[in-house]
């Protein structure tokens, strides 16, 4: 199955995070995920994200001026 | 046998929100955070823009305090909402244009809103009486309470032993005297609970958590209305505003000037919607051209572009210019001498 791809380029943080959180409210534990951005904030802020609500991240890729975060979502159980 | 309490708490990611969860979390209620981005905030892409700034860490303060305290961190777009606020704040403004009333109101009735939706029992602020002149008085914060319908359902930690008992403390979810009674501006009592909890590296924002309590930033927001004789905005109007220094040369067109090469980089995003102008023969910003501009602007702003770039010495500098649809010149000019530059062009 493929990665839902989110495009969050030419946004500046927090909103990659907030278009992360939203798409992520929409997928169940497990799906695998993949955040197109181009502020260079999100390699922290997304991660710590998604730490905070037990999502793990697989991959964070530089191609050309994108940065490709993938992440596989946490046990979203009582996520609220 | 039901779960614990639940509280949602205000993160800004100051140390006194930081401080206030933490405080309600050790009488074992279960808190999670919440952070709304209004576009005016202070956090984490202002200094991703600016290079000069990467010394600092690029961290956003509400997340880094969510992982202190080990919470969810909701951060909630409240952008189109909040403009209502900055533009309409029925109680005015503070010393700039922070309508921090108005906001803590209106933050203070989304989280209801939230706390409503997702089944919490109360709110938590990280708000001092008589921190902040506007918004935490002794006379103002029943004021939030009142008018952002939390009533006693909000509780501010740090100070609440200078308020009336609320709903959670009335009914034994929170023992009212393991809670505070800090009161004025005095930063002490944060600094030693901070230290008793072993947070370190905390942020302190100096005004106020976003950017329209800063003098500055207010002279741009106001000259941005009063030239569109509207105070409506978009995200992409206030985000400009924090970026580049700001000139108006003539009342129908403003300069926006990279000052260094994130900014410069960040303008680029703009390009195809403004006139820009970039010097060639030496290094220089990238400007751009806020307005309608005939021949005679072109060519002063050229000049001023000149002044700004690395040639500001030289006999002429050669700056391309680009309009939006795509066609592109270049143009020879003199840079124009600093002593020419009147001081009220610069915003
Ligand atoms: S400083 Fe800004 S975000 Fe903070 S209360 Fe005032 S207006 Fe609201």
């Amino acid at each position: 199955m493929s990665a839902r791809v989110v495009d969050a380029r030419n946004l500046l943080c927090p909103l990659p995070v907030i278009r992360t959180q939203d798409a992520v409210a929409e997928c169940r534990p497990g799906d695998e995920l993949q955040v197109l951005c181009t502020d260079p904030g999100v390699v922290h802020d997304i991660p710590a994200w998604c730490r905070v609500h037990g999502h793990v991240i697989s991959e964070i890729r530089h191609e050309d001026r994108d940065i490709v975060i993938s992440l596989c979502v946490g046990d979203t159980e009582g996520e609220t | 046998m039901p779960g614990p309490r639940k509280a949602v708490a205000l993160i800004s990611g100051g140390l006194d929100s930081l401080l206030a969860a933490r405080v309600v979390m050790e009488q074992g209620v279960h808190v999670e955070g919440i952070n709304f981005f209004t576009g005016f905030c202070v956090e984490g892409h202002t200094h991703a823009i600016r290079k000069q700034d990467s010394k600092r860490p690029k961290r956003n303060n509400a997340l880094w305090s969510a992982e202190q305290l080990g919470i969810k961190l909701h951060i909630i777009d409240i952008i189109d909402e909040y403009k209502d606020v900055v533009i309409n704040p029925k109680h005015g403004y503070g010393a700039n244009l922070n309508p921090c009333l108005d906001c803590k109101i209106f933050m203070v009735n989304k989280a209801r809103q939230w706390m409503i939706e997702h089944g919490f029992d109360f709110i938590i602020t990280g708000e001092v009486v008589g921190q902040r002149p506007m918004s935490q008085r002794k006379d103002t914060m029943p004021v939030v309470a009142r008018d952002s319908g939390a009533e006693d359902r909000l509780v501010r930690p740090l100070c609440a032993k200078n308020l009336p008992p609320t709903l959670p403390e009335q009914e034994g979810w929170l023992d009212r005297d393991l809670l505070h009674g800090f009161n004025g501006r005095s930063r002490k009592p944060q600094i030693a609970l901070a230290a008793h909890y072993g947070f370190e590296d905390f942020a302190q924002p100096a005004g106020g958590c976003c950017f329209l309590t800063d003098r500055q930033y207010s002279v741009k927001l106001e000259d941005l209305w009063k030239t569109r004789g509207s105070r409506e905005y978009e995200l992409d109007d206030i985000m400009l505003l924090k970026v580049g220094r700001h000139l108006r040369p003539r009342p129908h067109f403003k300069m926006i000037v990279g000052r260094e090469e994130g900014e410069n980089r960040f303008l680029e995003g703009y390009r195809k919607r403004f006139v820009h102008l970039l010097p060639t023969s030496h290094v220089g910003p990238l400007v751009l051209l806020d307005g309608e501009v005939g021949a005679e602007d072109i060519e002063l702003a050229a000049r001023l572009t000149a002044r700004f770039s690395k040639g500001r010495d030289a006999q002429r500098v050669t700056v391309q210019i680009n309009e939006r649809e795509g066609a592109m010149r270049s143009m020879d000019v003199v840079p124009m001498p600093v002593d020419d530059i009147p001081q009220d062009w610069y915003l």
